[in-house]
């Protein structure tokens, strides 16, 4: 898991560099793609948004990070111009989203949580139509709607209805159907939710050639996998509040350094194990059953150090692994709740 | 403008290509107004005493006029899951002409509506049927059904948005439509109902748009029915193409 975290983190550095040649020339990227400041929503007494400030730098991935209900989506509908703030102001590509809201749609690209594609049309019906609805001509939006197909891997599919498509594929055609116009902003709605695993590294992948390309993403995730590899900088919020932000690493930072966890071999010693362990932390150890977990001051031979401790006390272990924290232990932190994978965010956002 | 044009055809065009990969709908336009046509002929034609007319007569413009306010029920399903399966959110999102999502999709029901009818003629003239009129009022008749089921085609993009599922979205519009068409004079003579029946018959706009068709196309005397059945039409799109806009707002700004 270390591992992976910090090969990621380099590849969203480069990601970044090669940023400004291929930003579209509408966004420069030393200028914020995304600015939000103050924003505030209420759905009747229920108020969604409490002031929002964000960010996005032009040419990078920002991870809106949050549990059901948070927010996310509101932030999104806004930033695409279908839902109007009650306050505070928000510039996407440099356009007002409320005041230059119909030049604003030129420049964005929007792939929501539910694949909006007609399931009675073929794939590539659906991306002509889109590409129509740019105010391309037929032909144009065809040969645009061909080009896509090939790259998201559906060529074979273009000329059959999209409801005889997989999950997976339905949420490429979606974000295909969001770069019709090659928008230099694109916003992802829970790009993932509901997708098998495969199909989720596939969609990351193209996610992460989409910003080598120089395209600025905002994508809301409930997934802390996701928002760890896909981020460069992340913003997490909860009921309608930036609760922190920054990158993966500054986040995980603020939680403290590597953790121990050590699965004993049954709850009946965790007493006597927390006693044992109790020299090589500052704070007392969380136990949740037979697991213990705490927050180490060395990490060079934390293990060997433990398993002696352990038994020394005659307490018995299954398992044990040293590990950086993971953004679950920020949710969990910043939030007071761990992030809750639920079936119902469509009533939230409904 | 000219994107407005464009726009409302790409979203009619859309709605016309997906229709016969729907079956359940397509048959609803094809086999469904042809089974109606032939169950009143030969089921209840025999016991229905319409006189000056026959039966079959009497009853191709009633049924026709019927079948056509039903035209716009796929409006009111198409509507309602593009608002639930988030096309609309893609729509909206996109530098399109905003009134073109419905302005589309009920140009869209004139063509299927012009279809149907089309159908439901020629089955009539199978099973006995025939005009008494020239053509020119033969052509205007079909031109005033498009234009009454074109303003039925709004008010069921009001229901379609009104309700939550299209499930819901064909049971509200049947049972609001349905007794409306069956308690005018299509089916059978206004005379022959009870008295508060015939008092609501006379004034129900079916029973205006459906005199307007006999005239029109069987060449009884018109009195006030055609221009009657054009203001009903135009009232209704007045009262209801708002309405729908309105909704469209709503629905749209959650």
């Amino acid at each position: 898991m270390p591992l992976d975290a910090d090969a990621d983190a380099d590849a969203t550095a480069s990601a970044g560099a090669h940023s400004s040649v291929g930003v579209p020339a509408t966004v420069r990227s030393e200028e914020a793609a995304v600015s939000v400041s103050g924003l505030v929503k209420s759905y009747g007494t229920v108020r969604a948004l409490a002031g929002v400030d964000l960010e996005v730098a032009a040419g990078t991935v920002l991870g809106l990070l949050g549990p059901n209900g948070a927010g996310k989506t509101t932030i999104i509908r806004i930033l695409t111009t279908l839902l109007k703030p009650d306050a505070g102001t928000a510039r996407v590509a440099g356009l007002d989203v409320v005041e230059d809201a119909a030049r604003l749609r030129e420049q964005i690209g929007l792939a929501g949580q539910y694949a909006a594609v007609d399931e009675n049309l073929t794939g590539l019906e659906n991306l002509t139509m889109v590409g129509r609805l740019y105010g391309e001509s037929r032909a144009t939006a065809r040969r645009r709607g061909h080009e896509l197909l090939e790259r998201f891997e559906l060529l074979g599919a273009a000329k059959r209805t999209t409801k005889t498509y997989s999950g997976g594929m339905r949420r490429r055609l979606d974000l295909a159907a969001a770069l019709v116009a090659n928008p230099p902003v694109l916003f992802l709605d829970e790009p993932t939710t509901g997708l098998d695993p495969r199909s989720r590294l596939q969609l990351w992948e193209t996610i992460e050639r989409l910003v080598a390309e120089g395209t600025t993403v905002l994508l809301t995730t409930q997934n802390l996998d996701e928002a760890d590899r896909l981020a460069r900088e992340i913003t997490v919020i909860d009921q309608g509040r930036v609760l922190a932000g920054g990158t993966p690493d500054q986040l995980k930072d603020r939680v403290g350094g590597e953790r121990l966890e050590i699965a004993l071999d049954g709850a009946s010693r965790v007493e006597a194990a927390v006693r044992a362990l109790a020299p090589m932390t500052d704070k007392p150890p969380d136990v949740a059953g037979e697991l213990v977990t705490f927050g180490v001051r060395r990490r060079d031979g934390a293990i060997i150090d433990a398993v002696r401790r352990l038994d020394a006390a005659e307490v018995g272990i299954k398992d044990i692994a040293l590990r950086r924290p993971t953004l679950d232990d920020v949710f969990l932190a910043l939030t007071g709740h761990a992030a809750e994978v639920a079936e119902d965010e469509q009533e939230t956002v409904a | 403008m000219r994107r407005l044009v464009t726009d409302t055809l790409v979203i009619a065009e859309r709605n016309l290509v997906r229709l016969p990969r729907a079956p359940e709908l397509l048959l609803a336009f094809t086999v469904q107004p042809v089974m109606f046509v032939l169950l009143f002929r030969y089921v209840f034609g025999g016991a229905i005493k319409t006189p000056g007319f026959s039966y079959a007569n009497f009853l191709i413009p009633g049924i026709i006029v019927q079948n056509i306010a039903f035209g716009g029920f796929v409006t009111a399903l198409g509507l309602n899951e593009d608002l639930h399966k988030g096309l609309i959110d893609r729509f909206r999102s996109l530098p399109m002409a905003r009134p073109a999502v419905l302005a589309g999709r009920t140009l869209a029901d004139v063509v299927t509506n012009a279809l149907s009818a089309t159908i439901l003629i020629i089955t009539g003239l199978l099973v006995g049927f025939s005009f008494h009129t020239s053509a020119l009022p033969v052509i205007g008749g079909f031109g005033l059904l498009l234009l009454f089921g074109y303003a039925f085609s709004w008010v069921f993009a009001y229901l379609g948005m009104l309700v939550s599922t299209p499930e819901a979205a064909n049971s509200v519009g049947f049972i609001v439509v349905f007794p409306l068409t069956f308690i005018s004079s299509a089916f059978v003579p206004v005379a022959s109902m009870p008295e508060p029946l015939q008092a609501f018959a006379e004034v129900n706009p079916f029973t205006i748009m459906v005199d307007a068709m006999r005239s029109l196309w069987l060449g009884i005397p018109a009195q006030n029915n055609v221009w009657g059945a054009v203001v009903w039409s135009v009232a209704i799109i007045a009262v209801f193409a708002p309405l729908a806009v309105m909704r469209y707002r709503r629905a749209t700004s959650q």
